[in-house]
């Protein structure tokens, strides 16, 4: 037996109570990540990639009803009392968000804000943690680092503040990063940048990666594994090599733009599907694809298909699973 | 940094100026002739009403007698009581301690009720205490000082007997005294000022913990207490302190019915009972003080905004 993954998800699910009733924003995600590997989660806007690594922080608003197994390390974290789970945060997982801009608080220095991470976890002085958060912000290829962690937020561009945010999450190095779109609000060099420096870190530390984008150049460059979310659900789970090279559901394969009849592939971005993800406060009856998918069959639209290898280590959730026998009868 | 002081400082004369021109041309539109009401008996006698006019330089065109004034002003001579036959500087100086005694400790009850209560009520949004909270600021916002006044003298010393009704004693002379005989009337301000913060608060801190950073903050594992108090206060204090600042402005600017009441002898009394006795010097020197304090403690306002928000120091 090999050591347990580093994150090991089962069955998560994410309950928002609206004035429209309950609403599934997640709905049985199961996925693992080894040390120091990293597994994208790709979908449309709105698939619920932010809901399920907020759900693994713990960072879901109270009211949000939260079930399924969550584990760090083997260990299981979902039904550890809110104080037990707040330690682990910032020291055993970590979580770098979207938008560099507003992620960091206007009124601290950006070497306090990543000293108070290593003081409330490794109990060090204020003197020792600054002078660790320097050398952190050194470490993230920060120049002139001394002289950055005096400086406020608003004196940092956008990647160096991105930077900073990679620093504070890996300072007391986590076993588990989540790096929510962490690149989207920053220009191409910087982007590339940024990806490579959490590649680099990753191997250094040996921490697992939750990569969540909807850049599939960014997944073919940096991830081991891919999830392929669709309004709510995993449409598809398999390598990184095996996803682009046979993709196994319809929807996956509409975001490659691989298919004559669905959207064409615009510079590794998602390709744009015909139709509109469905209303999450009431998701179709059966696969929720059905209605923006070209291959559906009556089953589709009675019964959800579950997720089923086709594969070894490639899943899909589609009737018409493996694939390659439709797309070429189609092409 | 500097030069935005230089500038703000330098706006500071301006306004001033302007003021004391308001002030003074305002002051003319004052009903009754201040030369009878010094002649007293003697009213009927022209030449003495000739003489006074002359000593008061009321003779003069308006803009040589607003030159003289703001010349005077400009010397710290403030002009002469023509009641009280007093210097008005001295009178002032008499009055703005008391009322600033009173001010502070208004502003003291009321930032430490006003601002703890708007936190505590945006972190637990619609619930209990939030509604307590916010009937508590309702109450204190719109609840007449008057009454509020008068209600607390029955009760406290009328019926309770614990502070006395009235009076005002220096600080200096017996500070037990002191703090008995301005307490209330200093609550009765204070549940006001509260009101005002809290609410305020509240907003700034709904504001503040709706934002990224303190989901930063929680992703970092820091308690919550932390995250409210730290991060969260921190950012919400900035537009309160500015509001506060002139919440205590408004408090030094005498609290006319509240000083009547308890018959604190502060700025709000001088200034009623120069205007009922057409004391012209008085009510223009009270006026002007105020007006003074008014654009010191915005200045004050700004330079605290500028401290406590980095985006601003550093611009
Ligand atoms: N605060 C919220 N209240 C209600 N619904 C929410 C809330 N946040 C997210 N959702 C629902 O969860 C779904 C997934 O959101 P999210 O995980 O942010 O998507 P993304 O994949 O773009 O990160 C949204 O479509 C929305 O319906
Ligand atoms: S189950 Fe049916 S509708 Fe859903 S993706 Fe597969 S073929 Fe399309
Ligand atoms: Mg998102």
């Amino acid at each position: 037996m090999s050591a347990p993954p580093a994150l090991e998800v089962r069955g998560l699910a994410a309950e928002f109570l609206t004035d429209r009733g309950p609403l599934r924003a997640v709905d049985g995600v199961s996925f693992a990540v080894a040390p120091g590997r990293t597994l994208a989660i790709v979908g449309e806007s709105g698939c619920g990639k932010s809901v399920t690594a907020l759900a693994i922080m713990g960072l879901l608003p109270p009211h949000v009803r939260v079930s399924g197994s969550i584990r760090l390390a083997g260990r299981e974290i979902a039904t550890l009392p809110p104080e037990e789970r707040r330690r682990l945060r910032g020291a055993e997982m970590a979580m770098v968000f979207q938008e560099p801009m507003t992620s960091l608080n206007p009124a601290f220095t950006a070497g306090e804000q990543v000293a108070e991470a290593l003081r409330l976890h490794q109990g060090l002085s204020r003197r020792e943690a600054f002078a660790r958060a320097v050398e952190m912000l050194a470490h993230v290829r920060i120049p002139d680092a001394a002289r950055r962690a005096r400086q406020y937020p608003h004196q940092l561009s956008g990647g160096m503040r991105q930077r900073v945010m990679i620093a504070m999450a890996l300072a007391c190095r986590p076993r588990l990063l989540l790096a929510d779109e962490p690149t989207t609000a920053l220009d191409v060099t910087v982007q590339a940048q940024i990806l490579a420096l959490i590649d680099e870190l990753k191997r250094e530390t040996g921490t697992a990666v939750v990569l969540i984008t909807h850049d599939l150049g960014v997944v073919a460059d940096h991830a081991d594994e891919v999830v392929v979310m669709y309004a709510g659900r995993i449409a598809e789970r398999a390598p990184a090599a095996a996803l682009f090279a046979l993709p196994q559901h319809p929807y996956t394969v509409g975001l490659l733009g691989a298919a004559p009849r669905l959207g064409r592939a615009a510079g590794g971005r998602l390709a744009s599907i015909e139709g509109a993800v469905p209303d999450m406060a009431r998701p179709p009856p059966g696969c929720r694809f059905a209605p923006r998918c070209p291959f559906r069959i009556a089953r589709c639209a009675e019964e959800a298909p579950p997720l089923a290898e086709v594969a070894p280590g490639h899943a899909s959730a589609c009737w018409r699973a493996p694939l390659e026998s439709v797309l070429e009868a189609a092409a | 940094m500097w030069v935005w002081l230089a500038r703000r400082l330098g706006q500071v004369v301006p306004t001033l100026l302007i003021l004391s021109f308001l002030i003074f041309g305002l002051q003319q539109l004052m009903p009754g002739d201040p030369a009878l009401i010094l002649a007293g008996e003697e009213r009927g006698d022209p030449q003495v009403l000739a003489q006074i006019r002359a000593e008061l330089r009321l003779d003069r065109p308006l803009h040589e007698q607003y030159l003289h004034w703001l010349g005077d002003v400009l010397r710290g001579d403030f002009g002469f009581s023509w009641r009280i036959r007093m210097p008005v500087a001295e009178l002032i100086l008499q009055k703005l301690p008391v009322t600033a005694q009173l001010a502070t400790m208004a502003f003291l009850i009321g930032a430490l009720i006003g601002v703890p209560a708007g936190i505590l009520s945006a972190v637990r949004r619609d619930r209990p205490a939030d509604w307590l909270a916010n009937a508590v600021a309702l109450f204190g916002i719109s609840t007449p000082n008057f009454w509020l006044g008068i209600m607390l003298i029955l009760l406290v010393s009328v019926e309770l007997g614990w502070l006395p009704p009235s009076g005002y004693v220096p600080p200096t002379e017996d500070f037990r005294q002191s703090v008995a005989t301005t307490i209330m009337p200093a609550f009765v301000l204070g549940t006001n000022v509260a009101g005002v913060l809290m609410r305020h608060t509240r907003a700034a801190m709904l504001t503040a913990l709706a934002q990224d950073y303190v989901r930063t903050a929680r992703a970092k594992g820091l308690p919550e207490r932390v995250v409210v108090w730290k991060h969260a206060l921190r950012n919400a204090l900035i537009p309160v302190v500015t509001l506060g600042t002139i919440e205590f402005g408004r408090l030094l600017a005498g609290a006319v019915l509240t000083e009547q009441i308890f018959t604190i002898p502060g700025f709000g009394k001088l200034v009623v009972d120069a205007v009922f006795n057409r004391d012209y010097p008085v009510v223009q020197g009270v006026v002007l003080t105020t007006a003074l304090i008014f654009v010191l403690l915005s200045l004050v306002a700004d330079l605290l905004y500028m401290a406590i928000n980095p985006r601003l120091r550093h611009a």
